[in-house]
């Protein structure tokens, strides 16, 4: 290996599965990087991946990542630019394949992809559990055997580590299942400066800059509640990038020229997203203390973080499981004035006479009126003279006759109820499989995180 | 003196299973203290009596200026089980900033 760098730039191309498609090809045209991190999974994308890898075993992947990666291959080829995703999925192997496929097409011989494999745990629960690891629901304490049959996935998270060992095998594209968000950018900088895994301040600091860069543009200007109006050109927003350094301070930025914002305000908004306990972020790499995050404007869209304080990890590794657990099915149609609440009330009453007239029983059946009280509920402002507002009305329920039945019966509403309604263009709502969430832990000595790297593109077979 | 949320803080919702978080950062370090000491979670409790069902908790960050709340069970069951328009609670943020506060301090806006 080379002498050490300096300097890292880390910068997050995706923050989600259906993110902005151009941002990962402006993050490597716009200006330098080193590594590109792309963050594809939330607590039920394993379980759709799982489902379209049922149907097509090729499949299980997200499948946006291919075509993105077409444009961008040759840049980051030809710059030295290291890839480092999650979006592999339920199928690493299937989404690094398909890769080879568009290098090869590219003519780019040579390219070298390290997977990392073992998380998906699905097929190995009645061993586990034989092994004496229950698995059982760690939010509620539910026994497993209550959701064993219909469980969809079960995916370990593992953590930065099985990362550095494929970019220590000289990985140029590096493709995760169930990695964690934070690990795809702690990963690079314990590679690049040879952190050792119990300097724990360090695993804090990386994992804080993965979290700051783990949403996307949600850290450099999108959805800014603070003053989300004085945002220069969203339309052209810069992601976040990290520039770490070997003592762990790292500066957030984005590259010039772009649109968004990287401030104090939008870092700290980013950093209370989605957390519990601040002062102990669980990871498999460190728990991190964020109430030890220091912050500091470093110039025009530049933040320092530093000081960051973590310990060591516990011994266990969360797992994210998921399960079939019913259906949903939800409609909407939109009253205009005169009396649009009233008139969107009145149609609900009559939507419910109605299904209890079918004798249709639900989980739950649930009304809120968009453009009155469907986000602040009862914090809502009392109503004055409404324009318009959508009645929206959802049920759930196990029996999906019953749900399907329930989407026969909004629009008749058009013809047989209050006046001045409309929007019903989409059509029956068809009903929708709920996939309930089911977190649980396990021993970390029980799963082995494998890495498997290969060679393929133009040539190459 | 009288003032709402929003005017001396900003705020970031998410979800995580059926509980929302809503971080609360005041604007400027001087508001900081006035978050502590009226954000209490018996009063953020009752601003969201009817939507949240479960218990709130308090978590404090003054090195960011800030207060993590955690409010169970407020999401309809959360994920795809959820039959709210806001399943995932991104407005929760702009629904604590709502809050009116009449505070015994007199602080400049």
């Amino acid at each position: 290996m080379a002498a050490m760098r300096e300097r890292i730039r880390i910068a997050s191309g995706q923050g989600f599965w259906g993110d902005l498609l151009t941002a990962p090809y402006d993050q490597v045209t716009k200006g330098p990087v080193d590594y590109l991190v792309m963050d594809y999974l939330a607590e039920v994308t394993m379980s759709i991946m799982q489902k379209q890898k049922r149907r097509d075993p090729r499949l299980g992947y997200a499948r946006d990542f291919i075509p993105l990666m077409e444009r961008i291959l040759p840049i980051i080829v030809e710059k030295g630019i290291t890839v480092i995703t999650n979006g592999g999925g339920v199928n690493p192997e299937s989404c690094r394949d398909a890769l080879f496929e568009i290098a090869a097409k590219a003519g780019i011989g040579d390219l070298k992809i390290g997977v990392v494999l073992g998380d998906d745990i699905l097929g190995d629960l009645q061993e586990l559990n034989a092994r004496g690891i229950p698995l059982d629901n760690m939010e509620t304490g539910e026994k497993l055997a209550v959701v064993a049959e219909r469980l969809v996935s079960a995916n370990v998270y593992f953590g930065a580590w099985p990362i550095v060992e494929a970019l220590s095998g000289g990985a140029q594209v590096i493709i995760t299942g169930r990695t964690t968000d934070t690990g795809l950018t702690l990963a690079p900088m314990i590679y690049e400066f040879g952190w050792k895994a119990d300097e724990w301040d360090k695993m804090a600091a990386g994992t804080v800059a993965g979290h700051i860069l783990e949403c996307g543009g949600q850290a450099s200007g999108g959805n800014f509640s603070a003053a989300w109006a004085s945002v220069p050109d969203l339309a052209r927003i810069g992601f976040p990038i990290a520039e770490a350094f070997p003592d762990a301070s790292v500066v957030i930025t984005k590259h010039e020229g772009t649109g968004g914002l990287v401030s104090e305000q939008t870092v700290k908004e980013q950093l209370l997203y989605e957390i519990g306990d601040p002062s102990r972020y669980i990871t498999p790499d460190c728990i991190a203390d964020f109430t030890s995050i220091n912050l500091e404007d470093a110039g025009e869209n530049r933040v320092k973080v530093f000081g960051v304080k973590g310990s060591a990890p516990t011994d266990s590794y969360k797992v994210s499981m998921s399960y079939a657990d019913g259906y949903t099915s939800v409609g909407a149609l939109t009253y205009a004035w005169p009396d649009a609440l009233e008139k969107a009330r009145a149609a609900d009453r009559i939507l419910r006479d109605r299904l209890s007239a079918l004798g249709l029983s639900f989980e739950e059946v649930r009304t809120e009126f968009v453009g009155y009280d469907s986000c602040h509920g009862p914090l809502s402002a009392p109503e004055t003279e409404i324009n318009e507002v959508v009645l929206r009305i959802g049920v759930r329920g196990r029996d999906f006759k019953a749900v399907e039945r329930f989407g026969m019966e909004i629009a008749p509403l058009i013809l047989t109820g209050p006046p001045g309604v409309t929007g019903f263009a989409g059509g029956r709502p068809k009903p929708s499989e709920v996939i309930s969430y089911w977190p649980a832990l396990m021993p970390k000595t029980a799963v082995t995180p494998r890495v498997v790297l290969a060679r393929g593109g133009a040539g190459a077979r | 003196m009288k003032l709402r949320l929003i005017q001396i803080a900003h705020a970031r919702s998410g979800d995580k299973g059926d509980t929302a978080n809503v971080g609360v950062i005041a604007r400027k370090k001087e508001y900081y203290p006035i978050l502590v000491k009226y954000l209490t979670v018996d009063r953020v409790a009752l601003h969201f009596r009817g939507i949240t069902f479960g218990k709130v908790e308090r978590f404090e960050l003054p090195n960011l200026w800030a207060l993590n709340f955690l409010l169970h069970h407020s999401l309809g069951g959360g994920g795809t089980r959820s039959l709210k328009n806001d399943a995932q609670g991104k407005t929760l943020s702009s629904a604590m900033l709502r809050m009116e506060l009449d505070i015994e301090e007199s602080v400049s806006l």
